[in-house]
């Protein structure tokens, strides 16, 4: 490997500081993937590898996203919740891969709640 | 794709002789059955500090911290924590008092109360990933000082810093550092003492393990500062993988270019080479150290002159410790008035410590000076096991001294440590409690130094092994009450006349406990009896007779044939017999047994 100057180690730190950036989970918005038995059978998990690639296509810096147990509202799965750092969490209902999709583009990039596939807002 | 959770595991040394091995790979045997072993991250770290309850790990993004892993727990962390997100309760850490679970890191009360600058990597990043440290600021502060700082500056920072050597003896960094750049030599030489000999430390061991290039780093800015081209890190054998791990940090920042020639595309050029120390415990003395690098026998010679006018192959060289290395970017990149912000007026910073004895957290930790000892040993520590009662703390290693309860309050800082008699050492930080005789706490320091002095000079050799005979007689009840006159005698002289700080310090341990706990020395003078009920030849085992039920459990269990039965069916335990193994003692059901 080639001797680094300081703006190659700028931008090693740059890449670096985003692989490890779900170690720092302090100010950044969330997604959570609701994966109870019922939420992994409504198709939960296709949901959730969506959301990762979404991320990734999208190259999201500001995002973590984790997963939680059954909140007792089976028929609704799969359910997502959408909190952005300083807003109200979001729950969504029935978020299909492409559902996910959209509520990534609209509401984590751009603000804007997904208001007809809303279950509730905390 | 992005991995959604990164999962910590210590891979420090506790963990791995408790099974971390083991259990990563069933963890990533499930993962895979799970089929989702692309979605998450496995990173092995150094200690975490808790290594009593290894192997540990944390799960992020929600820090979810584990402990006491076994492979058969992989198969739950996957299917319930990974895949449904539930918390696998059972492998919490459970907060004895209130008997709650405490699910994530920043919770426990033994993270939350430290400040970690030293250790600010350690357990938080792949100490084999030279990028991890970069994403963390990693060389930045050299970046920094290669293009923005003179050395005169980086020393006026360092300086200002406050910042004292971690390895005992507290002397300025910042002033040494001038005083080896104004030295005089064609040549300079840096050296980082790893060799960290004080019994049950491991500061430096973890530092090293877990995040070898904050060292490398602080080394490259030292000889910046003060035109060095060649730096050695000297450590013990005993340490393989802290001795693993910085040779592979070494061989990646060489291929980065951040060690070699023309640094950052700079004309500042530096390389480090390693040097295996056998281990002895003076070879951490640095004129010793120094002799040892040399290829020499690691024997302590007079100072003056000091290292930094005439050290390595006689050219100046500075050389401080690993933990003092370590702080060195921290303070470069966020400055000396940080620093100094933290600590007291004349201790700044942080200090890491080796906590062990009679503390239900055992581990490593690093805390802001001046901080009190009662926050360290209840707050961080959680107290002393069992309900028992705390009786001392013995800080600074074998040159160290025992602090008593009714200094529970003190600060922790370089003045008022050594006011009371003790040092601050380099961070080993052993509580005692009720069940622990002071009389052979001092006697076990004394016959470590008295082991490891390496018999150059006659106080240390000769009298440190007078004095560790003098403490073997009191404690077989043998001691008459000049002995402890003459126990401070030899120590004065020991203290004054010994060339290197190993003897210098080696009395320690028995004037503070002489000063603290004379009253426990004269039991054992005068009444023949170890308070502590710990020295085997002044305890005795006797049956209460009246209570005795008869149950001849103690007769049947004593490996001698101690105890015998006598005429009215209780039983007797033969004086003369008896060994004092404490069988029948533990055994006796109805607990009527008595140790005296
Ligand atoms: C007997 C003896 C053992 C020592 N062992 C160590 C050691 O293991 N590690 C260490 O850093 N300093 C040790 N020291 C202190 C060193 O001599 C030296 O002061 C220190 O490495 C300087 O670095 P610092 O200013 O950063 O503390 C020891 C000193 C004595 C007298
Ligand atoms: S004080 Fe002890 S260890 Fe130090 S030089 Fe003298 S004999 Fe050796
Ligand atoms: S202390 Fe040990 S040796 Fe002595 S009587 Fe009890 S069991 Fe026997
Ligand atoms: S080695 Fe794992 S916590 Fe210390
Ligand atoms: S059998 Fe007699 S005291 Fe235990």
């Amino acid at each position: 490997m080639k001797k680094l100057t300081i703006e190659e180690l700028k931008k090693i730190r740059e890449k670096a500081q985003t692989e490890i950036q779900a170690r720092s989970p302090e100010g950044k918005d969330r997604i959570v993937v609701h994966m109870g038995t019922c939420g992994i059978a409504a198709g939960a998990r296709e949901t959730l590898l969506a959301i990762l690639d979404e991320i990734e296509k999208r190259n999201l810096q500001n995002v973590i996203v984790t997963q939680a147990g059954c909140i007792g509202l089976c028929e609704y799965e799969p359910i997502i919740s959408v909190q952005k750092v300083g807003t109200p969490k979001v729950l969504y209902k029935y978020v299909t891969p492409e559902k996910a999709r959209r509520i990534i583009a609209q509401h984590v990039i751009n603000g804007q709640i997904v208001t007809e596939d809303v279950l509730s807002t905390e | 794709m992005p991995e959604r959770a990164h999962i910590l595991i210590c891979a420090g040394a506790a963990c791995i002789s408790a099974g971390e091995e083991s259990f990563k790979s069933a963890l990533e045997k499930e993962l895979k059955e799970a089929k989702i072993y692309e979605e998450v991250k496995i990173i092995e770290t150094g200690c975490f500090g808790t290594c009593d309850l290894g192997p540990v790990m944390v799960i992020y993004p929600e820090g979810i911290f584990y402990i006491r892993l076994k492979p058969q727990d992989a198969r739950d962390i996957v299917n319930e924590h990974l895949l449904k997100g539930r918390v696998v309760e059972r492998l919490l850490v459970r907060e004895p008092e209130l008997k709650i679970f405490l699910p994530t890191i920043n919770e426990l009360p033994f993270f939350k109360n430290q400040v970690r600058i030293a250790l600010r990597n350690v357990g938080f990043i792949d100490p084999l990933n030279i990028e991890e440290y970069i994403a963390r600021e990693g060389y930045s502060a050299l970046g920094k000082v290669l293009t923005e700082m003179t050395p005169e500056e980086v020393i006026e920072e360092v300086k200002k810093s406050g910042l004292r050597g971690r390895g005992g003896a507290g002397f300025p960094t910042g002033i040494k550092w001038e005083l080896g750049r104004k030295a005089k030599g064609d040549e300079k030489y840096i050296i980082c003492n790893a060799d960290e000999g004080d019994p049950g430390a491991f500061m430096d061991r973890s530092i090293l393990e877990g995040d070898p290039h904050s060292v490398i780093e602080g080394m490259l800015i030292g000889a910046y500062a003060i035109g060095a081209k060649k730096g050695f890190v000297y450590i013990r054998a005993e340490y393989p993988l802290a001795i693993k791990r910085l040779t592979y940090a070494l061989e990646q920042a060489k291929s980065y270019g951040l060690l070699g020639e023309n640094i950052l595309g700079t004309n500042f050029s530096f390389d480090i080479e390693i040097r295996i120390g056998a281990g002895a415990f003076v070879c951490g003395e640095e004129t010793a150290l120094i002799a040892s690098v040399e290829g020499k026998r690691g024997m302590p010679r007079p100072r003056p002159p000091f290292p930094v006018n005439s050290g390595l192959w006689n050219k100046p060289t500075v050389i401080n410790n690993v933990e003092t290395w370590a702080n060195i970017p921290e303070i470069i990149l966020k400055g000396a008035d940080w620093f100094s912000s933290l600590g007291t007026e004349k201790s700044k910073g942080t200090k890491v410590f080796a906590l062990a004895g009679k503390i239900n957290m055992t581990g490593l930790i690093e805390v802001p000076m001046g901080i009190t000892l009662r926050e360290i040993v209840y707050d961080i520590g959680g107290g002393i096991p069992e309900g028992r009662k705390f009786k001392a703390v013995q800080i600074g290693g074998p040159a160290g001294g025992c602090i008593p309860a009714e200094y529970l309050d003190t600060p922790v800082d370089y003045e008022s440590i050594t006011s009371l008699g003790a040092i601050m050492g380099s961070g080993g930080l052993i509580v005692m409690d009720e069940d622990n005789c002071m009389v052979d706490v001092a006697k076990f320091f004394l016959s470590f130094t008295q082991d490891e002095s390496c018999g150059k000079c006659v106080p240390c050799r000769v009298g440190t092994k007078r004095m560790l005979e003098i403490l073997d007689k009191i404690t077989k009840g043998d001691g008459e009450i000049r002995d402890l006159e003459e126990l401070e005698d030899l120590a004065n002289v020991i203290k004054n006349t010994s060339l290197c700080g190993l003897g210098k310090g080696a009395p320690n341990p028995v004037l503070t406990t002489l000063k603290y706990f004379r009253d426990e020395y004269i039991a054992h003078i005068k009444d023949k009896k170890c308070p502590a009920k710990s020295c085997i030849a002044l305890i005795h085992y006797e049956v209460i007779r009246e209570k005795c039920r008869k149950c001849s459990i103690c007769f049947k269990n004593c490996p001698v044939g101690a105890i015998f039965k006598d005429y009215d069916g209780t039983y007797v335990i033969n004086q003369e017999k008896c060994t004092k193994c404490g069988i029948c003692f533990q055994i006796c059901p109805f607990k009527v047994i008595k140790k005296e």
